[in-house]
Parts: C-alpha cells; structure tokens; sequence
C-alpha cells in the first residue's frame, strides 16, 4: 500500500441533460421551473434528464506506473482525468491521491495573448501550481526548450501557432509533480512538436513518475505506456497489458464510423445521372472501421447509382493528409483493360473497391476525396472531405524505435547492409 | 469537493469524494497558492495597462470627472451641503474609496465567468479569481489617492494626525468589496443576470452612500438604517480622517458597519465556497 499513488473506487460523474444541462439559469429559468414542480429538490433527478459520464470506475494505479487510458470520443475519459485533477467533483464514489498532480488537459492554460512570452511562462507556471522560485530555476531550460528565445520579450498574440506551442508545452513539461495527467496534448502540433512532447513524456516517465495518459494515438501510447484502461460509455472496461487493450479496442470496432454516406437531398442537382450513396473503409474482414492497422491492407469502397449510361465516367479517390498534401489519386479505370470494359457503364447500381496495400501508409490521420467525372468533359462529384480515418503502426517498420516517422508513406523497403 | 490533505510521508495526500451540505473552508489549500494570488493580480494590471494610451491615468480620470460633475449639478445649481468643505474636495474624498468598491465588485462579479477556460481545465482555489481582482484594483486607488492628497494642498486643508487612520477605512472597504465580490461571483455562475444586475445595483449603491451629499442630510430616525451600508463607514471615514468633518469619526456607526462587512464577507465565502464544487461544470 505504501507506494500506491492514485486509488479509484466506484468513481461516477452525472451531468444533467436539457435545459439544466450544465448550463447557467437565469432568474426567469429558476423561477419556471419552481412553477413547474415546487416540490421537487435538485437531487431528484428522472433517468431521462441525466447521463452518467462515469459509472463504477475503479482501479489503482501505484508510483512510478505510465498508465494508458482509451476510448471513444465521449466515452469519459477526458472527464475521469477532470474528476482525477479537481477540476470537477464526483457525483459518487471515492479517489485517493498521493503527491501532487500536474495536469495538461490543455497546452496554454491561462496564457494572454497581451503578455509576453516571458510573462506568459511564470504566469502559466503559477497556475500550473509551480512556485515563483521553481520557475526562475527553470526559466532557462523552458526558453530553451521552446526555442523562441528571440521572442521570449514579444507579446504572445504576435507567435505563431508553433511557437505558442512550443512554449506552452515548454512550460507544462517541466512541471515536477509526483503524478503527470496528461490529455491528448499530442493532438495538436506538427510532427517536430509531436517528437519533443513524446520524448519528453518519456523522460518524465523514465524519472519514476507515475504518468496517466489518454491518447487516441495508439502508437503513442505503445510506446509510453505498460497497461492501458479501456474505456467505452463510462465504463472501465478493461485493464490490462497495453499490446492487449489496443487490440481488443481496434479489433472490437469500438472506434468510430468508417462511413459517410449521403442523401438524395444534401446532393447538387449537377451530380445526375451519378448519385454517390456511400465511401467507406473497411478492413480485412469485410467491417467498416475507422482505424485500420499499417501493417493489414484495407479497402475504400465507392457505393453509388446510375439513372443512366455515362460514357467514359471514372469513379476515384484521393488521400490526403490532414496538412492538406495530396498523397495519391487514383480512379477505378485507371487500368487500361478496366478503361477499356468499363467505357460505357450502364445504368445501376455499382460498388467501386480498391485495396490500399500493407505497410504502405504511416501512422497519423488521413482524408479520403471522392471524384467522380468524364474526362474533358464533365465533372459529375467531387468531395475532398468525404471521410477521414486513421492509421494505427503498430508492428510497422522501425517501430523499436520510440519516434514519429515523418511522411505520408512507411513502406518496408528492403535495405542491405554491407561491410567493405 | 471535500478533500482532506494529509501529509504522509512528505507526500500530500488528497481525498475525493461528493461533499455533502456546507464545504469545508480550506484555508490550506489558499495558503498553498498563495503565490497565484500575486500572479493573477500582476496579470490583470498589466494586461489592463498594456494597450492603453492613457495607461495609469484612467485609474484617476474616472473618479476625477465625476467630482467634476457632481460638483457642477449637486455643488453649484443644487446647492448640497457640504459640511462646511468645498463641495468638490468633499465629493472627492468619498468617489476614490467609492470607486475602489464599485469596480472591485464589477470585476470580481465577472471574474469566475470570464475566466472560464481556466476552471475548466486546471485545479486552483476558485476564489483567488475574485480575490485578485478586488486586489488590483488597490493599485488604482492608490494611484487616486496620491492624486487625492493632491487637492488637500491645492484646497489648503492641512493632513492631521487623523489621516493615519486611512488603511483602517481602507480596509473596511476591501472587506466589503470582497464580500460582496464572492457573492456576485459565485452567484453569476447559476445566473447570468447578475451581470445585468450588478451596474443597476452599483449605481443605486452609489446614490444610497452619502457621496454626493453628506451623512448629516440623513434624518435621526434613518442614521442606524444608513450606518447598515459598511460604504458610508468607509466614505465618512475617508472624509473625517483627511477633512476634518465630525460624522464619519469613530463610533457605533463604525462598529455597525464593520460588523456588516465582516458579515458579508464570511456568508459570501461560505456560500462561494458551497458552489465551487458547481463551477466547472457550469460556467
């Protein structure tokens, strides 16, 4: 018992939904809902009017352990770190804490643009629960570490959105608390930031912190992480080695829609004859997912309708990375033979399949555009957002390294090595 | 929340679990963030300053055009008495404490709201929000003050042994300022018409406190009524130690205002302290 550091029993949080959804009254509202019901008290509270975020969450986490944590977006664990930070006070159940908690639930709490960066850094470290003392012995290693030394002097209103980061992860990474809460921080950012954030955690995490960390970057968590928690609707669902509850979590689907699929009404009138009904990604077993693993292959599929013959129409998508870089563009008639049976498509309903092969894309988070048009002739549909979906690499190349690759692709290339 | 910390070990340990009925008051926790206390209130000044042409000037211009005004419409055309001071040394002397109190409450009042992203996101005791935005603006008054003594020499009005008793007044002033700062802040987490309500209420405060006119227009039967508003021990206070008048000197009057202060400021801490728990979830 002497070296637990956080102990969760039966921990639930209850929001309220509607009108009392968290959200602030005015007279006018407390006074209506008297007139409704005056007898009835604010704890009594109908099944219908309530969502527990958390439900019988219990688990122990001892010193020095770099937990996981993760889940669905709104399965709760943003609010378990809340309730974990003080941020919010459990609707039930009990938590113990030992050692203080840094938490970075968001890079740049409580920085103001009209301040400089210099300012920023000790008032940030102040609400961050850092002493005057501590932070003028740190001052040094921050700026360095934020590399905005020549700013550091400048209103913050005037960086760039790196260099805010830059400094507001600066000044959260060297916090010194015996337990390190950290929230997708890792979201934001290029893949350079990406790189120090990672590394630093790793450091924190090698030092005998005990680190919680929620992530829907599985590799991330891979890395840093022993066990991880699975979490879905409020409910633990799982603790256990970290290899084991990533899989169980991307295997079971309990990721989101893979989907986007569109109505008659949402599309223009110029789309006619052709009519997208669907695009989606679906993984070896034929399920649709939104988090595909690198090192399986996986289909995109077209679905759509034709109120007529087209002549010489091709149907294709391209992959784009979030940053906006085209990766590929490729159409179901790319193939001559397949240009040449399909030049004529006649009226019906069709399914356009292709298979992006295993170890061909990196880890990160990726667009799909559907196009769909005559050469030099017409353009039947055309969406550069029609569905995202993420790429998980664990088992890809290179992967006993702790590090983001940079690029779009991580094929496994053959590579030779000869002493001469 | 209730939490208990223990220190076991060198190591604080925290508790927590739904707190039932009235919070505890958590001093520990207070002393602990101390240092956020200065951080916060060294971050609204700057940021108030920053940008602003006139800077530090507006913390004087404010109370010094309204001693211009009122000294034209109550001074001159309405005639108010003054207890035998000039009227706009004698509004003076009440409009900077006066001022202290009004924006202290207006900012405090807006303080939790307007700093939301904060209380979602980061622990710290919830009250140093209101806490430093009543402290800034002691900056502000003391600028006002300097000014203040400015016009006792221009008025030729010598400073007595009195004038010692000024940190007295002010503190009665940020007691009250404080009192009603965490109530209006807590209560504009759950009601958002507390900020519609606060200028009406600064205004009809300001009417009610003898600003304008003095305490002594206020018949016999209504002076304990009067002495009820913890401002008017502030305002005549101000005016006794610095002019000389007789009706703010020490009393019962002082004694009823003090009591009311200290009154306000412990149910506003007990009843800010009750909701805290409510904030994140519904500012």
């Amino acid at each position: 018992m002497s070296d637990l550091a956080i102990r969760a029993e039966n921990i639930g949080k209850r929001y309220l939904l509607g009108q009392n959804a968290g959200a602030y009254q005015t007279f006018r509202d407390t006074f209506q809902n008297w007139l409704r019901d005056p007898l009835k008290k604010t704890a009594e509270v109908g099944e219908d009017e309530a969502v527990w975020a958390l439900k019988d969450v219990s688990f122990e986490v001892r010193q020095g352990e770099v937990l996981g944590i993760i889940g669905r977006n709104g399965a709760g664990k943003s609010t378990l770190l809340k309730v974990l930070s003080r941020v919010t006070e459990p609707t039930e159940g009990y938590a113990e804490i030992h050692g203080r908690v840094g938490s970075l639930l968001e890079v740049g709490t409580g920085f103001h643009p009209e301040l400089t960066g210099r300012e920023n850094i000790y008032l940030n470290g102040a609400i961050l629960g850092m002493k005057r003392s501590e932070i003028d012995a740190k001052f040094d290693e921050i700026v360095d570490f934020s590399e905005v030394e020549r700013f550091i002097d400048t209103p913050v209103k005037r960086y760039s959105s790196g260099m805010y980061l830059r400094l507001a992860f600066a000044v959260a990474a060297h916090l010194e608390p015996e337990i390190l809460v950290v929230d997708e921080v890792l979201a934001v950012g290029d893949a350079e930031f990406q790189r120090k954030c990672l590394g630093k955690m790793n450091d924190v995490a090698q030092e005998g912190r005990t680190v919680l960390f929620v992530s829907h970057n599985m590799s991330a968590i891979q890395r840093l992480t022993e066990e991880t928690l699975v979490i879905d609707k409020g409910r633990l669902l799982m603790r256990a080695p970290t290899a084991q509850a990533v899989d169980h979590y991307l295997s079971q689907g309990l990721s989101q829609q893979g989907e986007r699929a569109w109505e008659e009404e949402e599309l223009p009138k110029t789309t006619a004859p052709f009519f997208p009904r669907a695009i989606r990604v679906c993984n070896g077993n034929h399920e649709v997912v939104d988090s595909v693993r690198s090192t399986d292959p996986f289909t995109i599929e077209v679905e759509y309708d034709l109120e007529q013959d087209i002549t010489g129409l091709r149907v294709g998508i391209y992959l784009i990375s979030t940053r906006g870089e085209y990766i590929l563009t490729s159409f179901d008639t790319d193939a001559p033979d397949r240009f040449d049976t399909f030049s004529v498509r006649p009226a019906g309903h069709y399914v356009s399949r292709c298979v992006i092969p295993a170890d061909y894309l990196n880890e990160g988070r990726f667009l799909i555009g559907l196009n769909a048009s005559s050469f030099r002739v017409k353009r039947y549909f055309h969406d550069e957002q029609a569905l995202t979906f993420n790429v998980d690499a664990v088992g890809a190349p290179g992967m006993h390294w702790p590090e983001p690759r940079l690029g779009p692709v991580r094929p496994r290339l053959d590579w030779e090595i000869e002493r001469e | 929340m209730e939490t208990k910390s223990i220190v076991k070990n060198e190591m604080p340990v925290t508790i927590l679990r739904p707190a039932t009925g009235w919070g505890a008051l958590n001093f520990r926790d207070l002393w602990l963030y101390r240092e956020l206390i200065y951080f916060l209130t060294w971050r609204d000044l700057k940021v108030r300053y920053k940008q602003t042409l006139l800077g530090a000037s507006w913390a004087i211009l404010k109370p010094f055009l309204t001693m211009v005004v009122f000294s034209i419409f109550f001074g001159d055309l309405a005639n108010v008495p003054s207890d035998g001071m000039p009227y706009p040394i004698f509004s003076f002397a009440a409009l900077v404490p006066w001022e202290l109190f009004s924006n202290a409450i207006s900012v405090a009042g807006r303080s939790l709201v307007q700093n939301r992203h904060m209380i979602t996101k980061i622990y710290f005791p919830r009250v140093i929000l209101p806490l430093s935005a009543v402290l800034a603006g002691v900056v502000d008054f003391l600028i006002a003050f300097v000014i203040l003594i400015g016009m006792l020499f221009y008025y030729r009005i010598p400073l007595t042994i009195y004038a010692l008793t000024i940190p007295l007044f002010l503190l009665l002033a940020l007691i009250t300022s404080i009192g009603i700062g965490l109530w209006l802040s807590a209560l504009n987490v759950q009601y958002r018409d507390i900020g519609y309500v606060t200028p009406f209420l600064t205004q009809f405060w300001l009417f009610i406190t003898p600003i304008a006119y003095g305490a002594s227009m206020v018949p016999e039967k209504w002076q304990f009524l009067y002495s009820l508003n913890p401002m008017t021990g502030v305002v005549e206070g101000f005016r006794w130690a610095l002019l000389g008048t007789s009706q703010g000197a020490p009393g019962t009057q002082l004694a009823i205002s003090f009591g009311v202060a200290i009154l306000l400021l412990l149910t506003g801490f007990l009843y800010f302290r009750r909701m805290e728990r409510t904030f994140a979830d519904m500012v």
